[in-house]
């Protein structure tokens, strides 16, 4: 996964040509950063300054006797700074961002995580900030909405097409070419025209970097299996990274939704639903119709409810060095509840999707064995989601409440809600 | 004759300046779009894009991506699209182009969609997000079916990289005279100006300008500098307001 700009024959960078020029400079700066080692070494030191870098590789002991089988081990990706591993992203694509000389970032966002981690990287160095979220996720992600407002953002509801997160990447883009000269677009994910899914994969390559000396440092040796969760891929192809050359078997969870036969689900590589098409930018399998129009897509978890694919995990799927599997959203409840039981540990919905393949595989491996789940982002955080997912009563009562109490204060003092 | 012919021909029967339109194609309806063309067509529009509708218009600006979102709502089909396009070139006598994204006819197939393009009496195809280098037989599939791939200049296009755009493009170069989606309003001042004087150096078609073009003004303020001019949100715009019989007088009222 170097310099050139197809994954096999998947990637490329199918852009306007008012982008061209933009494209042309924004691979010129990833090439030199990545040449120049004080880049990667400014980076490390931010992320251990502003991100609790390295995260820790945390042995899941009551999973593992839980399970009887191999060694689980859980790579805390939720201890990043704004709860995820976004934050590996943004604050290396903030560090290009100062070395471009530019003033402006915008950002797309699906859960609001990543526009969250967006404005707080434009908070700290400065930047003025821009983030698109569909409309449709803006209503379900009100908390992190909040966030990016209070850090300085401006967030901007999109309502086109499914008002979704392909919706908000579209009208990320129509920013951009009107505002290139001052502004850099932070994508999200391991998506859209080359240089990005390099360049993001590379940042998040950190993920691996350290669990790879973690688990020689714990297991004594290599993991047998790494499980992540899989929507755009910034994650997994961060957590698979430094292994993609060694002798581990790397496993991609996409969101099976209400099951595949239901049709309301995100997989992309894991079954035949996908076919090859060219959008947002780049070629890889998307869920769309027989005219290539992109279908809906579902899952319990924003953040994996996407139509697209990595094309650097397209290509390893069509070259099978990453096996790709699907979690149910019932299947991700109830992987969700008994880690929080077991281990005190609250992954994302995102993240426990990971969880649940591994929980499938995990007894059927040897104790001398070891696999690495990457959590990739923390669910407490998501409490509205999440307590919305359990169909918890009492939260629901809470709410409720909540909501008459600001109702009479309304009443009473005038100040509508 | 091809595209480029057929605009030459344009010119050169005194026409000063040429006037090409744009529709999205199911948008309102394959009715209305029926009597828009007709009502361009009447008042002297010399050449027209058809829009595929695209669920991703990454390109467009807000009036024309909800077009095509709800084209797609209502139904609309490729298959209904060029079976359109072959009823109006063959009503018409002007050129016709189809403007779209590359999904579209990557999905339907290089050679297959030429080959309907072709039979239909389609000249020419704009594709914003398909650039030359990105080609992996797009472009000879459409030269060998006679329809004109046309490409797309922008202000921030380097004279060289013209001239390379130039040596792959056909019919005319479509240029965008400012920065951003379709459907802002342009100033045509001697910024703009300058830049449509290095596009006409940099190619051997003719030119046409879009993007925010909306008023005789304007088009005045183009005259000689360019060969054409793109009309293309505005007349959604107008049909959603005042319906297709406001088309005609409006297009009237550019000349």
């Amino acid at each position: 996964m170097q310099s050139s700009i197809f994954y096999g024959e998947w990637g490329g960078a199918y852009i306007p040509e008012i982008l061209h020029q933009t494209f042309s400079d924004l691979t010129g700066h990833v090439r030199r950063a990545r040449q120049d080692a004080s880049f990667w070494a400014e980076y490390q030191s931010l992320m251990a300054e502003y991100s609790c870098r390295p995260t820790p590789l945390t042995f899941a002991k009551n999973l593992t006797r839980h399970f009887g089988g191999a060694k689980i081990y859980i790579k805390r990706e939720d201890l990043n700074h704004t709860g995820a591993h976004k934050a590996n992203n943004v604050m290396g694509q903030g560090l290009l961002v100062k070395r471009m000389g530019k003033r402006r970032v915008i950002a797309e966002t699906g859960a609001g995580q990543h526009g969250m981690a967006c404005a707080t990287m434009a908070a700290k160095f400065g930047f003025a900030c821009t983030i698109y979220m569909g409309a449709v996720d803006v209503a379900r992600q009100r908390p992190n909405v909040f966030w990016m407002e209070k850090l300085g953002a401006d967030v901007v509801a999109v309502e086109d097409g499914a008002r979704t997160l392909k919706d908000a990447i579209n009208e990320a883009f129509r920013d951009w070419v009107t505002n290139v000269d001052n502004t850099h677009y932070v994508f999200g994910t391991a998506c859209g025209p080359a240089p990005f899914p390099e360049l993001v994969a590379w940042l998040q390559s950190i993920i691996s970097k350290e669990s790879i000396i973690q688990i020689k440092e714990r297991h004594g040796r290599l993991p047998r299996r790494i499980y992540a969760c899989v929507g755009g891929g910034s994650n997994a192809l961060g957590a698979f990274y430094e292994y993609l050359d060694q002798d581990v078997e790397l496993v991609g969870v996409e969101a099976g939704g209400l099951g595949l036969d239901s049709g309301k689900h995100a997989v992309r590589l894991a079954a035949t639903d996908a076919s090859p098409g060219i959008a947002q930018g780049y070629k890889t399998m998307f869920l769309q119709n027989d005219d290539g129009q992109m279908r809906e897509t579902h899952s319990v978890a924003a953040g994996l409810d996407y139509v697209g694919v990595s094309p650097i995990l397209a290509d390893l799927w069509q070259r099978r060095r990453v096996r790709f599997e699907a979690a149910t959203d019932a299947e991700v409840m109830a992987a969700l509840d008994l880690t929080i039981k077991k281990e005190g540990i609250i992954p994302a919905l995102e993240s426990a999707h990971a969880f649940v393949q591994a929980f499938k595989e995990a007894p059927r491996l040897s104790p001398e064995e070891a696999i690495i789940i990457n959590m990739s982002g923390r669910g407490d955080k998501d409490i509205f989601t999440i307590a919305g997912a359990y169909d918890d009563p009492s939260w629901k009562k809470f709410i409720i409440d909540k909501a008459k109490e600001y109702q009479t204060r309304a009443d009473r003092w005038g100040d509508r809600p | 004759m091809n595209l480029r012919q057929r605009i030459e021909a344009r010119l050169a029967v005194g026409k000063k300046f040429l006037l090409m339109t744009h529709i999205v194609l199911g948008y309102p309806s394959f009715a209305v779009n029926r009597q828009v063309v007709d009502q361009m067509v009447r008042n002297g529009v010399d050449c027209i894009e058809m829009q595929i509708p695209f669920s991703e218009p990454m390109a467009d600006g807000p009036v024309i991506a909800k077009a095509c979102q709800n084209s797609i709502a209502c139904g609309t089909t490729v298959a209904d699209c060029l079976a359109f396009g072959a009823e109006m070139a063959a009503t018409h006598d002007i050129p016709f182009l189809y403007m779209t994204y590359i999904n579209i006819i990557f999905k339907y197939g290089y050679q297959r969609f030429f080959t309907a393009a072709k039979t239909a009496g389609i000249t020419g195809v704009i594709v914003p997000d398909m650039p030359p280098e990105m080609d992996d037989g797009f472009f000879a599939a459409a030269r060998d079916h006679g329809v004109a791939p046309v490409l797309i200049f922008a202000p921030t296009t380097s004279d060289a990289r013209m001239k390379e755009l130039d040596s792959q493009a056909e019919g005319f170069i479509y240029c965008a005279a400012r920065r951003g989606v379709t459907g802002k309003k342009s100033q045509l001042d001697a910024e703009v100006i300058a830049y449509l004087r290095r596009c006409r150096a940099a190619t051997r078609l003719p030119i046409a300008v879009g993007f925010g073009i909306q008023s005789k003004e304007d088009i005045d303020a183009l005259a000689g500098v360019a060969d054409m001019a793109v009309i293309g949100s505005k007349t959604i715009e107008l049909v959603d307001s005042q319906g297709a019989a406001a088309v005609g007088p409006f297009i009237a009222g550019l000349r």
